[in-house]
């Protein structure tokens, strides 16, 4: 099998494991103390910020600006209609020449 | 079933994204449509090709890889309790099948105080993972079509999806200081220490401050539920 196989099925394995892996190890614990629980309830937010930061800071105008409209959007229309509208605001900033 | 169409409809650029660049990087049609389908987890799906494409050692494009998924071992762990009358080969399935949006899914049905039951799960999560799969092949036959993905603002959907995603949780307590503490070290660790251990650094950052935060209450705190972000993610 070629180089790209064995990285898909052991990238396979390690993805699988990250996702047994925490229920397994924090099962054996009977009691969730605050601190942990207040944790484990701030991780998504804290993950998925990470996956927008870089991104806002190290483009250029065009996508700063648009997602500051789509964090606007978002607090008043659904996921699909936000990016539609991150959509439309990216490609008019980008022929502007923002980008 | 229904609750997983917005996933479906908001992750087909992705997945279709995938499949072209899988191809441009060098991968064969059979192989990006088989790491659609036994990785399942789009980000890293897309470091792996770009690490590829590039002529890194195999088993860092894998610690990579599990950098980018570490997060799902505290999803895994966040969600796994909360699993009604699930065996255990069933939550072994489920587990398979956690993606962002699931995970999302099923905290914030929990917190409606639904029954997060195994057939309400795998109904969630099987139409997003047939399409997911099928759109790699899509991607990859016809994504050479797109001449220009810049114009298109293409490779810029994956950061506006995370950033509403982030808005959907903003009731959670102490969301803003923890969305600010991990924002802030990502874009750091992102100069210092590059991609993707960014990811994991910032997150580290914002989930120690919500543990540190949380040491003033004297009885754990009830977590209040997304009312919004249900509709968001849905």
């Amino acid at each position: 099998m070629s180089d790209i196989t064995w990285i898909i099925i052991a990238g396979a394995l390690a993805t699988y494991a990250t996702r047994v892996g925490g229920h397994l190890v924090l099962s054996r614990f009977r009691h969730i103390p605050p601190r942990v629980s207040a944790a484990l309830d701030a991780v998504p937010a804290a993950v998925l910020a990470t996956l927008v930061a870089p991104a806002a800071v190290s483009n250029g105008l065009a996508e700063a600006i648009t997602l500051i409209i789509v964090a606007i959007a978002s607090l008043r229309f659904n996921l699909i209609m936000v990016l539609l509208i991150g959509a439309a605001a990216i490609i008019s900033l980008r022929a502007a020449g923002l980008g | 079933m229904r609750d997983s169409l917005p996933i479906v409809v908001g992750a087909a650029p992705f997945g279709l994204l995938f499949g072209a660049l899988a191809v441009e990087n060098g991968f064969e049609v059979y192989q990006a449509v088989l790491m659609s389908a036994m990785l399942y987890a789009g980000a890293s799906q897309m470091v792996g090709i770009d690490l590829f494409g590039t002529n890194v050692a195999p088993w860092i494009i894998v610690l990579s890889i599990f950098a980018v998924n570490f997060r799902h071992v505290l999803y895994s762990a966040s969600i796994g309790p909360k699993m009604a009358g699930f065996s255990p080969l069933q939550k072994a399935i489920a587990f398979f099948f956690m993606i962002d949006p699931q995970f999302a899914e099923a905290e914030q049905r929990h917190e409606r105080g639904q029954r997060l039951s195994f057939r309400w799960y795998m109904g969630a999560a099987l139409p997003v993972y047939v399409a997911w799969t099928a759109e790699a092949a899509i991607g990859a036959y016809f994504g050479k079509l797109i001449k220009d993905p810049y114009a298109y603002g293409i490779d810029f959907m994956l950061p506006m999806y995370f950033l509403v995603l982030v808005m959907s949780f903003r009731r959670r307590k102490n969301w803003m200081p923890v969305v600010l503490a991990s924002g802030v070290a990502s874009v750091i660790a992102h100069h210092l220490v590059g991609s993707p251990w960014h990811v994991s650094i910032g997150a580290i950052a914002g989930i120690v401050l919500a543990a540190i935060m949380a040491g003033g209450d004297k009885k754990p705190e009830t977590i209040e539920p997304d009312a919004e972000g249900v509709q968001h993610v849905r």
